[in-house]
Formats: C-alpha cells, structure tokens, sequence
C-alpha cells in the first residue's frame, strides 16, 4: 500500500512540476512576451526595456527558469503589477475564501447526492426516484454561476435571509462566515451534487444485481446490512472517482460563483489579473488552483486504497 | 463526417430469404445470424421510442433553426433600443419600423438595463452559442480522435507520451485552462474561445478512442487488413474509426452541452468573445447588477442555457441508451 501511495504522491508531484513548467513557457510565448502584453502595444521602449530588466527577461530562459523555480520554492512568489501587494499576500487572503466554498460545497453536494442515489437505485422506478433522476439531470444542466444568481434573487433579494455580497472570515464567527458562503456554496454544490447523484445511482443498481448480492439475501442477511454492508461499499468505489474528478466543476464553479457574489477568491483574483495583464499573479493562481485539484485528487486515490483492498494488494490499474 | 452505409454492413438483411425486404416476425425469432440495424437506423429507432430524447431533439433543432435564422425570428433588431428595464410581457408603443404610425410591440421576455428586448438578445446571442459549441467539439473531436488512435494504435512509447499529455490536460478543470488559454492568446474572438474550451475536452475523446481501438485492434479483420498490406492510415481511418463511431458520437452529443455551458461562463466572466457581442454568458453577467430592479434580465437567458443545455444532455442519454454504451466508457 505504502508504495502505491508513494507511486501516486510522485506522480501528483510529476504532473505539478509539468504544469508548472507549462505556465512559465506559456505566459513567455505570449506575442510580444510578458511585457509587451502587460504594458500595451503602445509602450516607449524604454518602458520596456525597464520592466524587462526588472522582471529579469534579459537572462537566458534556462537561468529565468532556474530562478523563478528557486524563488517559488524558497515562498518567493513575486509582486503584483498593479497594486503594491506581493502575490503572496493576495493569494494568502484569497485562498481561504475558494476553500471556504469549496470544502462546504463539496459538504453539501455529497451530504445531498450520496442519499439521492441511494434512493433513485433502492425505489427504483417509484416517484421518488423519478423526482432524484429528474432533479440530478436538470442539476448537470445548470452552470453554477446561474444557480447563484437565482439563489441570489430568491434567498438574498426577495427573501433577504442571506447577504447578496460579500464574504466575513472564519474569525469572526462561524455563523456570520456560514451566512457569507452558503449562497456561493449551494450554488457551486448543486450541479456536483448532480453529477454524483448520478453516479451513485448506476452504480448502486450495478452492484445490486450482482450474484453475491442475492447470495445475501439467501443467507437471509437483512436487507439493512445487506445494503450497507455488502452493496454500498462496493458501489461507492466508482463514486469516490466521480467525486474526485467532479472537483473541477467545484474549482470551476467557484470561479464564477465569486464573481456573482462579489467574493475576492482565487477566481476573481484570476480574472481581474488576466483583464489587468497582471502576470505574476495569473500564473501563480493558476498553478495554485491545478495544484488543489492534484492534491485532492490525490487524496481521493489514497482513499481508494483504504476503500478497495485490491488496490492495496498490488493489483495496479493497467 | 460517418458515412452510415459503409459502417455495418447489413447482410443478415440484404441475403435474407425473402430478397432485399422485411424478414417476417415468425422467421426472425429463429434467426441465428444475429441481427445488427446500422447506427441511423438505431438513432431513428431510440427517437420514435424515448420520448424524452425525441423532445431534446426536437428542442435542438428548434435551437440550431433559431441560431441560423436568427434575423428573421427575433421580434426586434439586435440594437433596437426600447424603454429600459421593462418587466416580460410588457408593452412599448411608439414607430419601431420607420412607417410614420404608432404600434404597440409586447417585450414577451421584458427589456434589460440599456432598454434592448430581450427575446430578440437571446436569439441573436444563440448563433454565438452554437458557432462556439459545434466548432469547439469539432476541434477536440479531430486532434483527441486524431491522438487516441495513434495512441491506441501504436501502443508502446507513443502511447505512453500521448497518454502523460493527455492526463496532464485532465489535471486542469475546464474553466481554469480555458482562463488559462485566454490569458496566453489575448482572448477576445471567437476561435480563441474555441482553443481555449476545447483543449480541456481533447482528453475525453482521446481516451475514448484509445480504448474503442485498443479493442478493435486484436479483431481478425484487422490482422487480415495488415496481411493483405494496407497501409497503416488506412487502416486507422477506413477500418478502426468507422467502428469506434458510436461511442464518439454519443460522447460528442454530450460534449456540445459542456461546451455551451463552457463558452457561457467563458462570457460571464468578461473573457469570452467580444464583450459587445451579445452572448447567453454576457447578457447573464449584464443583468446581475440589477437582479435587485429586473431579475428577469440575468434570468431569462440563464433559462434559454439550462432549456438547450438540457436538450442536448437528454438527446445524448437517448443516443447512449441507442447504441448501448455504457455510462462508465462515455460520460
């Protein structure tokens, strides 16, 4: 198991320093490079040649590499162009806010699909199912960011229960900082929670049809324990993939869902830095959003093998 | 681009006993040659069945009509300018059509912040929608078919780079690489929306493909093809593609939905195509500054997303269901 999980962190590693890479090349192949893109075509020259300096473009792209990988290493991340900041410091008091949503969406989504699938599967055919079914279909329909502005209309605007904008810090109280995100939360939460329901569902019909399912019954095992015990554990090893993959509609989502409420998170952070050519801050917020997406989907292979015990005697997927 | 007849060869049909006809029911039953109907005739067949895939084709071609002929249908021109803010079914008077008298005109969908209708944005914003959608599907399609099956083909080495490209793509989410795209090309256009989705949607067609032709690579037509010396291309696309056809269609009827969901975030976020063209994304981002005045200026074209969004999820559920394959090889 440990070398399946070292095997796994390596390659999570791998793909990081791949992405990496491919940010530093890709915002250095942008036409007329970084500054060009950063000042406008109509700078002076000197402005340029400045700026060049400054950032160190003059050095050979080996040595800028080797620099920029040793100062990122070191928790040297740059400064923002347009505001006095280091990138640092904006990432710093970003992050916690995509997290925040993050983490309860994927709360909520999983507290609402894993149930939903559940019941679409064991009533299927009834109303129920039928009302999980429908629900989950229209939930992968939607985009996020609409979801959030219907939840803004109805709960923030008509019902005014929840601010319209705005985000309050965990510090200042749990139930002030609940009411700041959960709008945001559902509104990321609802299309992931679709999708897994989904999941969850075929599977669970999957696994119920299998034999041993019906050696269950005729051991005469309740059908309690028989769904807890026998169906779901092997149902929930295809759910945990989804669920893991799925987090790019969360991260996703978040971006746009920020933008709605007014949240300054990783994505508008991203946004605002591309519509300013902010570069040094695109490219790590960038890297940071596909490093949590790695990360936790790292998290969900380790998981894995804690979930199916074939993974962890060995039997590596091709 | 799938030329139907030379898909499936329908012999069991054409040499029957009864000419190039129907068998009668009586005699199919004891059929041993195994009866396959031609990827049209299944898609025919699933939309005379599955209501629900017959409504969401219905609502497709309703969209893709709209889209073409949008200066026809829309009510109003694109920048025809009306009372601000009118709430839906309201009603503007005054001479719109330049004839010296007065008409009454209903704004069915209300008006938003700069007095534009907004049925008449909807319909011009959905040509942007589906340019952005079938083109971004179209680009993923080739370059993802194209690397699956040299992938899948090859095998070895080749394999192994064009799997690690493809799992690195896999490591973005789709909105974060598209951003990332835009921020590389300068966004603003339409084909730089179209790279920028579309590269996040290569590795689901390129892993589909890879596994569809790993399958049928060890099939004995293939082995015979080979013995008689066809060249390797022509191997790719007249023996395995035309196979693998299925699950690539079904994938591409699901993709058009993300891409049109992909392309309106793209928008909303103010990094789509230009911030002037009217599009589902833009005309949302517009409105959400007044959702507390005119909700239904955010509203209504978020509706025309999820209607044609949901068209096409269940349209590809039907075909899915059709061709049968299974929800773990495409999703």
């Amino acid at each position: 198991m440990w070398r399946y999980v070292a095997k796994r962190t390596a390659h999570a590693f791998f793909v990081m320093w791949l992405v990496a890479t491919t940010v530093f090349v890709g915002l250095r192949s942008v036409p007329g490079g970084p500054v060009r893109a950063m000042l406008g075509q109509e700078a002076t020259p000197e402005a340029v040649a400045s700026l060049r300096a400054e950032l160190g473009l003059n050095d050979p792209l080996y040595v800028q590499y080797v620099d920029w990988f040793a100062s990122m290493l070191t928790g040297d991340f740059g400064r923002s162009i347009t505001s006095s900041e280091s990138v640092g410091q904006l990432i710093a008091s970003a992050a916690p806010r995509t997290i925040s949503i993050a983490a309860l969406a994927v709360t909520l989504g999983l507290a609402i699909a894993i149930p939903a699938g559940i019941i679409g599967a064991t009533r299927r055919n009834q109303s129920a199912d039928y009302v999980a079914t429908l629900g989950a279909f229209v939930g992968i329909s939607l985009p996020a960011f609409f979801v959030g502005i219907l939840l803004a209309i109805v709960f923030g605007v008509w019902l005014g229960w929840f601010p319209v904008v705005g985000y309050t810090p965990l510090s200042e109280g749990v139930i002030p900082w609940l009411r700041g995100i959960i709008l945001p939360s559902i509104a990321v939460g609802l299309p992931y929670a679709a999708g897994v329901t989904r999941m969850m569902r075929s599977s669970l019909i999957e696994t119920l049809n299998e034999q041993y399912m019906r050696t269950a019954v005729a051991k005469g095992v309740t059908s309690r324990t028989r769904l807890y015990k026998h169906a779901l554990q092997n149902a929930l090893i295809p759910v945990v993939t989804i669920a893991g993959i799925q987090l790019a509609l969360i991260l996703g989502g978040s971006v746009t869902v920020e933008i709605v409420f007014g949240i300054q998170g990783l994505g508008r952070v991203l946004v605002n830095s591309i519509l300013e050519r902010n570069y040094p801050v695109t490219q790590m917020t960038i890297l940071l959003v596909a490093g949590i997406f790695v990360f936790m989907n790292l998290l969900v292979d380790i998981m894995y093998t804690a979930i199916d015990p074939r993974i962890r005697y060995g039997g590596e997927e091709a | 681009m799938s030329n139907t007849e030379d898909d499936q060869p329908d012999f069991a049909r054409y040499e029957g006993e009864f000419g190039a006809g129907e068998v009668p029911v009586e005699y199919e039953i004891e059929d041993t040659i195994e009866e396959h109907a031609s990827t049209a005739e299944r898609i025919v067949s699933t939309l005379k069945r599955d209501k629900l895939a017959f409504l969401g084709a219905l609502v497709v071609v309703a969209f893709v009509l709209t889209a073409i002929f949008a200066p026809y249908v829309a009510p109003h021109g694109p920048e025809q300018q009306f009372g601000f803010m009118q709430e839906p079914l309201s009603e503007s008077t005054g001479d719109f059509n330049g004839d010296g008298q007065q008409e009454t005109v209903t704004h069915y969908l209300g008006t938003d912040s700069f007095g534009y209708d907004i049925l008449t944005r909807i319909i011009y914003g959905a040509q942007i929608s589906l340019l952005v959608a079938f083109a971004t599907v179209a680009f993923a399609f080739t370059i993802g078919t194209a690397l699956g099956t040299t992938a899948g083909f090859y095998g070895g080495k080749l394999d192994s780079i064009i799997m690690r490209g493809i799992d690195f793509i896999w490591a973005f989410p789709t909105i974060i690489l598209g951003v990332g795209v835009i921020a590389v090309l300068g966004g603003l256009g339409w084909l730089n929306v179209v790279i920028a989705i579309g590269i996040a949607f290569i590795d689901d067609f390129a892993r589909i493909v890879r596994g569809e032709v790993l399958s049928i690579r060890e099939e004995e037509y293939i082995t015979a093809a080979e013995a008689v010396g066809m060249s390797d291309s022509r191997i790719m696309l007249r023996e395995i593609l035309p196979n693998a056809v299925s699950p690539i269609i079904v994938q591409a009827t699901l993709m058009i939905p993300l891409a049109i969901l992909g392309e309106a975030a793209l928008s909303f976020l103010g990094l789509g195509v230009k911030p002037t063209t009217p599009t589902w994304g833009l005309l949302i981002s517009d409105g959400r500054q007044f959702i507390s005045q005119a909700w239904w200026i955010s509203v209504m074209p978020g509706l025309a997303i999820m209607t044609v969004v949901l068209a096409f999820n269940t349209l590809g559920d039907g075909l899915r269901d059709a061709l049968d394959i299974s929800e773990q090889e495409v999703n």
